[in-house]
């Protein structure tokens, strides 16, 4: 088997654009939170991007909905960090594996034809005829969840052949995992894995809040949530990363920041225990020794406190850091994101390995051991 | 026979296959009808289509869930496919040895639930989500959050199968179906597992999903005769008819199923992929990734394109896909694409979309199993532009030993997988 390592790191959220930007924030501080737009739901919002610099054709912007454009903003600034984006004989036969939900909806026009279907005297038809002259006809492509890969191919030229996981955070951890391991059986050499998350859309919030997941007061702590009812507090952001096999990125003169010892994934039949029983499977499977943590935690009543309880048994030394006091819950794009701050914290000799735990708000359970390249 | 391939990775078998389409439920039922030329397209009657341009499709009205929404019937088709499948394979039926890769729909929630939350908001002047969101809070749409999740038809059927590990829920839009099976060929060659349950399901004719693909003129107008709208390579064809199905298949490692004594229907023998980044709905005018992607599956699958007797086709019927498709074929196939024979099953259950790739991989074993082609059903008018034998109407016997399936996408996507009876014999 192949050595697995990370080459580029492309990530935006509200703790603002590129790695270092991250781990400088990740030094300390509280996290960029608007308690205004979706009050009484706090979100973390993406900063402001300057879109032309990834994506230079308006043409392209115009075609993609929030969640897209920051897919492939960090999937840019993946490119570029790897020294891959000029190099369009190598992008055409890299692969690219992206973890995604689906794209916004037009809430204005779902708003109307709420409002219109009280009284309309047949219902079904008003449905139609209103879907039929007020839905952008474009718009479906910004919903599916394939078409973020579709715009990364159009946009960066990233043409190997592209694949889209679904289902929540396991999808993220499950992208590195079948990334990784394609590369380490030799039958593919170079990846571009990641995800995106807007969560400034009251659609995702209507999800969320119907199953009584969302933290309504102002920014806590993920660890401190769950004394005070628990809840996850959504963030809006992308990352994506390049991993190549150790002898690729040396052939092209890449330098490596983390190796992908191992992923592991898998789902418990959630009761009480199954969370923490989940953590420490996944830890031995994984051989993890790690002096830093960069957990997934969603703030949730449970399944936080087992993971806390699970990592003081697993890493009773180590650093734990929580992406959710970071940039929040990113969903699809949290897994991914949690990798890159590892390679960064391995990078700059922080760290010298570590572990980056996914406990999925609903389902799921997901752990990825980085070490050093 | 050697159990492994010309790269000594191991083969994979079939053991297991099933199908539900709008001409039956069952493989062999469906099978029946796709190769006496019938159609499953008729008129929707599951929602009102006054306003509508499209107001057909193959949707399949003999399956009750509660409530009715794309998930729920998505979930029931897979459940239905995979009892087959499985059933078929004679593994245990709900302690399945290995992974679970689905391609399913993108969800979200439907026009009845938001109704239901309007109305229990009490809001009487302008709905806002800010309403469906007080009407959230109440803690009384709990079970919708499940519903509407993207994991959730994967994470159940994964509970009714018992597969292990994390169960892969994926779309690669339109060829969504055969990414399962190829994900599921990878595992078994990596070695991970010696089995996976591939499945491809697509429940998702509502009034939005039907209006969304209307609006980007994919659809096939032609209401008044359902049975006749799905024309693929005919010079009249217009568009695609949305189709619903599940199937489902079973691939294990060859030597582990001949251990068992399995009884092998056929061989995944290989996988192509390319993608395309020049439009988000066309493909590249030159042809080259689905050049490329069939190629790739046929050097995957260690064959030369004189190899293989049949092409099942993409086929979707709209004037873009046909073109493009026949025009890659005879790039790979030469002059021997006048006379390879090549249909598609969407003349006949329209476009099953996520699940239209498994659907097309059990017919393609089908006609492998039973020497008989199905035909492209509705060749009127020839398109003088793409000459192919388009198995015209009727279907073919033929001894068929390898077929190579197409799925072009959306997205840049072009997957194309290669089956066998048994795998080309090495030297």
């Amino acid at each position: 088997m192949r050595d697995v390592v990370i080459t580029g790191v492309g990530l935006v959220s509200s703790a603002g654009e590129g790695l270092e930007a991250h781990l400088t924030a990740l030094a300390g501080g509280t996290p960029n939170t608007d308690a205004a737009s979706f009050e009484p739901f706090p979100v973390h919002p993406a900063v402001t991007l300057e879109w032309d610099r990834q994506i230079p054709k308006k043409s392209d912007q115009r075609q993609m909905e929030p969640w897209q454009k920051l897919g492939c903003y960090a999937a840019g600034l993946a490119l570029d960090a790897a020294g891959a984006k000029e190099d369009a004989a190598l992008k055409g036969r890299m692969q690219l594996i992206v973890s995604a939900g689906g794209g916004e909806r037009d809430y204005a026009v779902d708003g109307q034809i709420l409002t219109g279907l009280r009284q309309a005297d047949n219902p079904g038809v008003f449905l139609n005829e209103r879907l039929m002259g007020d839905l952008r006809p474009t718009l479906f492509l910004a919903q599916l969840s394939n078409l973020l890969a579709g715009n990364i191919s159009i946009v960066h030229g990233v043409t190997g052949a592209s694949r889209t996981f679904m289902g929540e955070e396991s999808s993220g951890v499950d992208a590195i995992r079948i990334a990784r391991e394609r590369i380490a059986s030799g039958q593919d050499d170079i990846f571009l894995v990641g995800g995106s998350y807007n969560a400034e859309r009251p659609d995702v919030l209507l999800i969320y809040e119907m199953g009584s997941f969302l933290w309504k007061k102002p920014y806590t702590s993920v660890w401190e949530r769950p004394a005070q009812g628990g809840g996850m507090i959504l963030g809006s952001g992308g990352c994506f990363l390049v991993l190549e096999s150790r002898e690729h990125a040396a052939a092209r003169g890449a330098k490596p920041l983390a190796a992908i010892a191992g992923v592991a994934s898998d789902r418990s039949r959630r009761q009480p225990g199954s969370v923490e029983g989940a953590l420490h499977g996944l830890s031995r499977q994984l051989g993890a020794k790690p002096d830093v943590v960069i957990s997934g935690a969603t703030g949730i009543k449970g399944i936080t406190d087992e993971e806390r309880a699970a990592l003081k048994d697993i890493t009773p030394g180590a650093a734990i850091h929580a992406t959710g006091d970071l940039v929040g819950h990113t969903m699809e794009a949290q897994a991914p994101i949690g990798v890159a701050l590892a390679a960064g914290l391995i990078a700059g000799g922080q760290a010298g390995e570590a572990l980056v735990t996914s406990i999925g708000h609903w389902r799921g359970e997901g752990a990825i051991r980085l070490t050093k390249a | 026979m050697a159990l492994r391939d010309k790269q000594g990775r191991p083969l994979v078998a079939v053991t297991g296959m099933g199908v539900v389409t709008s001409l039956g439920q069952g493989k062999d039922d469906t099978w029946a009808a796709l190769t006496a030329g019938q159609s499953g397209i008729h008129r929707i009657e599951r929602f009102p289509t006054e306003g509508l341009r499209t107001t057909i499709a193959g949707t399949i009205d003999s399956v009750d869930v509660e409530p009715f929404c794309a998930p729920m019937l998505s979930e029931r088709l897979a459940m239905l496919a995979g009892e087959e499948a499985v059933g078929q394979s004679g593994l245990a039926s709900s302690d399945f040895p290995g992974a679970l890769f689905i391609a399913v729909p993108p969800v979200e929630m439907e026009w009845p639930q938001r109704e239901a939350l309007a109305e229990a908001s009490g809001q009487g002047g302008e709905v806002t989500y800010k309403d469906l969101l007080k009407a959230a809070a109440t803690g009384r749409f709990k079970p919708w959050h499940d519903l509407f999740i993207f994991g959730t038809v994967a994470d159940r059927v994964a509970d009714r199968f018992g597969t292990r590990g994390s169960p892969i829920s994926l779309s690669t839009a339109c060829s969504s179906g055969a990414t399962a099976i190829q994900l599921g060929v990878e595992a078994i060659r990596r070695g991970e597992t010696d089995a996976a349950l591939c499945i491809g399901t697509d429940g998702s004719v509502n009034p939005e999903s039907l209006v969304r693909f209307s609006l980007l003129s994919a659809l096939s107008t032609q209401n008044e005769n359902p049975e006749g709208a799905s024309k693929p390579f005919s010079k009249n064809r217009d568009g695609f008819v949305m189709g619903e199905g599940g199937a489902a298949l079973v691939l294990e490692n060859a030597e582990s199923a001949m251990a068992r004594g399995a009884k092998i229907l056929g061989y995944v023998l290989g996988c192509g992929e390319k993608g395309d980044g020049f439009h988000r709905t066309r493909s590249s005018p030159d042809g080259m990734p689905a050049i490329t992607a069939i190629r790739e599956a046929l050097t995957d699958a260690g064959l030369a394109p004189d190899d293989i007797d049949y092409i099942n086709a993409h086929g979707t019927s709209t004037p873009e896909n046909d073109k493009m498709e026949a025009m890659s074929c005879t790039a790979v196939f030469g002059e021997r694409m006048a006379n390879l024979p090549i249909s598609s099953n969407k003349s006949m259950i329209g476009h099953t979309l996520t699940a239209a790739g498994a659907v097309e991989a059990v017919m393609s074993l089908m006609t492998i199993g039973t020497s008989r082609i199905a035909p492209t059903i509705n060749y009127q008018v020839p398109d003088p532009a793409i000459p192919l034998d388009v198995v015209p109407n009727v279907a073919r016997d033929a001894s068929v030993n390898y077929v190579l399936s197409n799925s072009f996408g959306f997205g840049g996507q072009n997957t194309c997988l290669v089956f066998g009876a048994e795998p080309k014999l090495m030297y």
